[in-house]
């Protein structure tokens, strides 16, 4: 499998919290994930909030060392690896993160923060990385001449741009965004997904996209895992998952999309309740208390991940269940879903004109 | 690449064009005026002292038998002591022995406590126990009696009541830097030190230590005037600025006890020790203020 650039198997991350009087409580954010990204495909790990996505982002970033499993970079096991040759892999390895707020260290001016990536990698002479911080500048849509400013001074939308150029100023081979559009507008989420997309096909890059927006995941997957409770249930490639969801999680979160139109009513089929306790899982299928499809064994056989075509569903009953997915023309609620996605496609080409919407 | 520029230009980003960081600061540090007055006392008292051996003043020990708890007059501006000294020539030689047990004490404490908080809010687990549990012994003894005790133990002599009152007023700022870095710690941006491959160091250096030097520069000029009365305590317990050389703080413990009948001993002394911690804090303020990039 030479096309598999950043590999999980069995990955696992146990928090463990102590208490003096009491047995220790113990939450698996990451419950035994495997998966396996492609080179040049972006993928997608979806799922509500609590399900572990964050902690799956840092687990393949190697900024956190997992409590079992590992993490294979082109086939290379990351788990022995020692803390020097782990910065090394971090030239190749990068991230983008969510809160443009706080990821840029706000004593440090753009440029410095752009150069840095280059100057611990020692990459280039002084002048060669100022030269090469502003191309990258120019690349995200800002002026070279920005690069005497501070943080501060800038947008939300602005200063996602400066994370970008800073997480891709080395060239990496892998970037991992950790939701990177949803601290932002409608509007400005559509600008740095573009930008997102132009500099992945310019750069040849393998994107690995956490988020929780289906609408900004249709618009960029290749394929998409859907996690729930430290534990993927359903990977597929992305035109497969929405149009046929073989697992229900997937459909109630397809049927959860809101729908911008006046009058739109909630849909019915939508989740009851809260994620259970990640402290104390329910028994059998993690997701049988809120399944609206759930039998008997359900609530005692805990399903396994099993291949079914070229995707991947932990679902007894993944092939009985015809379950809605959101694809044009197929059901009833897709028209104003369909238009959601227009939406955003219409101001991504507002914006390939350079246009502001 | 297409026809269209996917990386549109955002516009309204051509706010003027702002100088490099350093003279940014300082630019900002000479428009604010408390700052100014501040750097302006802070500066006087600092010329005074430097230039106490060619002001035209007595020496500091020199007595008068004829004017003893002289009021002010023409012969003596400030009046003289209990000893017939004058009162002017103490202060000006005083002020050496002040702003040195002030500032010099106060680097002591910063450049021991500040890495040892860092540490210890950076490493966590043991390494922090360990620093946190002999801070916290330290702070256990009140300020004072800590310093009497190092002092004590180094011998007397100005130079060991500087050291002593460091050590005492290191722990404030183990304290202090342990908890800002936990703090900043907890930033996304040191995150992403370690995500683009910063070393510990570089992180510390780069990351946390510049976002840490506010509250740091606010409590070091409150401790400076802290540090001054130190010494004027040790002083009095013969363990600082040794007789007959003068500290303001041994004037004014002194002066206490002729507070009655010769107040101007009492009252100058005062007034200085006054003077440079309001310049002290108005400088370090200001410098905070300069010192910030997201204040313009």
């Amino acid at each position: 499998m030479s096309d598999v650039v950043l590999e999980a198997v069995g990955l696992e991350k146990r928090f463990t919290r102590r208490r003096l009087f009491a047995a220790d409580t113990v939450v698996r954010a990451v419950n035994g994930v495997d998966l396996a990204v492609r080179r040049g495909e972006t993928y997608a790990i979806v799922g509500e909030s609590g399900c572990g996505k964050s902690t799956m982002a840092r687990l393949l970033l190697t900024l956190m060392r997992p409590s079992g499993g590992t993490v294979l970079y082109e086939g290379r096991d990351t788990a022995g690896m020692s803390d020097r040759e782990l910065r090394a892999l971090r030239r190749d390895l990068q991230v983008i993160f969510q809160d443009p707020f706080s990821s840029l260290n706000p004593q440090m001016s753009v440029g410095a923060l752009i150069e840095e990536p280059l100057r611990v990698h020692g990459i280039g002479t002084a002048a060669e990385r100022r030269a090469t911080a502003a191309a990258m500048l120019a690349r995200v849509g800002l002026r070279p001449e920005h690069a005497d400013r501070y943080p501060h001074e800038f947008s939300g939308g602005q200063r996602q741009r400066i994370g970008i150029a800073r997480a891709l100023v080395t060239g990496p081979k892998v970037v991992i965004g950790d939701e990177p559009v949803s601290a932002l507008d409608v509007s400005i989420q559509a600008q740095v997904i573009n930008i997102l997309a132009a500099l992945k096909a310019e750069m040849g890059l393998t994107l690995v996209l956490i988020a929780h927006d289906l609408a900004v995941i249709r618009h960029m997957a290749d394929r998409v895992a859907v996690m729930y409770l430290g534990e993927i249930v359903e990977e597929a490639p992305a035109d497969d998952l929405f149009a046929r969801p073989a697992h229900p999680y997937t459909a109630a979160l397809m049927a959860a999309i809101p729908i911008p139109e006046t009058g739109a009513r909630a849909p019915a089929a939508t989740l009851e309740g809260e994620p259970p306790n990640p402290v104390a899982p329910p028994p059998g299928c993690r997701f049988h208390p809120r399944c609206p499809h759930a039998r008997d064994n359900c609530r005692t056989d805990h399903p396994a991940l099993r291949e079914l075509g070229d995707r991947r569903v932990a679902c007894h009953y993944a092939e009985e269940l015809t379950l809605p997915g959101i694809a044009a023309g197929t059901q009833r609620r897709a028209p104003a879903v369909e238009r959601r996605f227009a939406l955003l496609d219409a101001r991504t080409q507002d914006n390939d004109r350079g246009e502001r919407p | 690449m297409t026809a269209v520029d996917p990386v549109a230009l955002e516009p309204g980003l051509d706010a003027p064009d702002l100088p490099p960081r350093r003279s940014r600061a300082w630019a900002k540090l000479r428009r604010n005026p408390a700052a100014i007055a501040g750097g302006g006392i802070v500066l006087f008292f600092a010329v005074v002292a430097l230039l106490a051996p060619v002001l035209p003043v007595p020496g500091p020990a020199e007595a008068d038998w004829s004017a003893v708890r002289a009021a002010p007059s023409l012969a003596h501006p400030f009046g003289t002591d209990d000893l017939g000294r004058d009162v002017l020539a103490r202060m000006v030689w005083g002020a050496q022995a002040s702003l040195l047990a002030g500032v010099v004490s106060v680097a002591i404490a910063l450049a021991l406590g500040v890495p040892l908080g860092m540490l210890a809010g950076y490493r966590r687990g043991w390494t922090d126990a360990v620093i946190s549990r002999f801070t916290e012994a330290l702070l256990a003894a009140p300020f004072l009696i800590l310093a009497i005790a190092f002092a004590a133990f180094l011998g007397p002599s100005l130079t060991n009541a500087m050291i002593a009152i460091g050590l005492s007023a290191m722990p404030l700022f183990v304290r202090l830097a342990r908890g800002q870095t936990m703090a900043v710690m907890t930033e996304d941006y040191v995150e992403s030190a370690r995500a683009i491959g910063v070393g510990h160091l570089a992180t510390v250096g780069r990351y946390v230590l510049p976002n840490i030097v506010p509250p740091l520069l606010v409590q070091a000029t409150l401790t400076i005037a802290t540090a001054i009365i130190a010494e004027a305590s040790l002083s009095f317990l013969g363990l600082g600025q040794q007789p007959p050389a003068p500290s303001w703080g041994s004037m004014l413990n002194v002066a206490k006890n002729y507070l009655e009948v010769a107040p101007w001993m009492a009252l100058w002394p005062g007034i200085a020790i006054f003077l440079v911690v309001l310049g002290f804090n108005l400088l370090g303020d200001g410098l905070r203020d300069a010192l910030d990039p997201r204040d313009l």
